[in-house]
């Protein structure tokens, strides 16, 4: 399911102005197949993924230091998270450092849409991938300003399978499912719903006019995860648009709070040595 | 794809690390959980391989057993997908033991 069927490459990713590449591309040697020599087995024992978890690390390391929260946005293609995230920003403008990295496969459409609501974007064109990888969020963050106690949004490649597997070293992944979309759709794609920290239910002002129940939806939403938290909203009419700020400007409160302490607790470390 | 190029960099790396130039054999471990579709990934891992250390080598994947645990009652217990209930309390609160993993898990080189 994952990137085997989606034909997912790395070869065309794009970030911003600059071109992307894996440092390890640069050591490709076409080693020929030698004959003879003693075979030998050995136990690796290693995740697939462990350069990933590598790069994310190293990110989540970054924003701890820089004090800043960052979101991952995932969701299917048109659930609305780029009319949410100009919805957001036009709340949030002028009170704190605020970016977003832009994932799409072609074009910076959205990241032009964020722009002229007032944030610096930045578009990762992943070309034919299907997600973004921690790697082309740390090529990402040398491009940015200092955001130092603010917020990072990250707006994902549209689509509920592939991000579900790579952390980007984000705060917190927040799945966005819009109720135009069918509300079983947390059962048809489980993995997302339960690598998520919080579910929006987005577009609810269209409630009236779709088959879709909002408690079943958040019923089988719990059945992955127990523990996701649910915000209904809509970006278009602002309805439950508080919640959503209020949750954001909380979990920010909390990331300052938790550097702060960090701090003190190294200054009292080293006034202990003077 | 990126799974079969992370597979590749990773017996880049296990080589410089383990003095080998050739990779004969691979074990890989995904569980039925991982999100990996088998049959994908050995037609790119073949893929991958091309012009590599790994080039023709035979692929093995062996899935494990998906197992939870009961957060509500402690029962241990097979399962078949992220929703399943607890067979034993009906719980949802069930903790993956087992079942979501993708590694590699044993090489034969030279």
């Amino acid at each position: 399911m994952m990137c085997g069927v989606c034909g997912c490459g790395e070869g065309e990713v794009q970030v911003g102005s600059m071109t992307g590449h894996r440092h390890d591309e640069h050591q490709h040697h076409h080693e020929p197949p030698q004959a003879g020599g003693a075979s030998r087995r050995l136990q690796v024992e290693q995740d697939i993924l462990s350069d990933n978890a590598g790069y994310a690390a190293a990110n989540r390391e970054l924003f701890e230091q820089q004090a800043l929260l960052a979101l991952n946005l995932v969701s299917s293609p048109g659930s609305g998270k780029t009319s949410l995230l100009t919805a957001t920003i036009t709340r949030l403008s002028g009170q704190v450092p605020l970016a977003v990295i832009e994932g799409d496969q072609q074009t910076s459409r959205d990241a032009e849409r964020i722009r002229a609501a007032g944030a610096t974007a930045l578009q990762i064109n992943t070309g034919k991938g299907c997600h973004l990888d921690a790697h082309m969020i740390g090529h990402a963050m040398q491009q940015l300003p200092n955001l130092q106690g603010g917020l990072l949004f990250i707006e994902n490649v549209g689509n509920l399978v592939c991000p579900a597997g790579f952390d980007l070293g984000e705060a917190h992944r927040i799945v966005i499912l819009s109720v135009t979309e069918g509300d079983d759709k947390p059962l048809k794609y489980p993995d997302i719903f339960h690598h998520s920290d919080l579910l929006l239910i987005n577009k609810i002002d269209l409630l009236p006019h779709v088959d879709f129940d909002l408690n079943a939806c958040i019923d089988y939403a719990r059945r992955i995860n127990p523990d996701i938290e649910v915000i209904q909203l809509s970006a278009r009419s602002g309805e439950g648009m508080e919640n959503w700020v209020d949750w954001i400007n909380q979990r920010r409160q909390q990331r300052l709070q938790q550097r702060i302490s960090a701090l003190q607790a190294e200054a009292i470390r080293l006034e202990s040595l003077l | 794809m990126s799974i079969a190029e992370s597979i590749i960099r990773l017996l880049r790396q296990q080589a410089q690390e383990q003095h080998f130039r050739r990779v004969k054999h691979v074990w890989l471990q995904i569980g039925p959980l991982a999100m990996v579709e088998i049959e994908s990934l050995r037609f790119c891992f073949t893929a991958a391989c091309r012009g590599t250390l790994a080039e023709g080598a035979a692929l093995d994947i062996i899935s494990p057993e998906a197992r939870a645990r009961c957060q509500q009652c402690g029962e241990e217990q097979p399962v078949t997908s992220r929703f399943d209930a607890c067979i034993h309390c009906g719980s949802y609160r069930l903790q993956l033991l087992q079942g979501d993993e993708m590694r590699v898990h044993e090489l034969e080189v030279e």
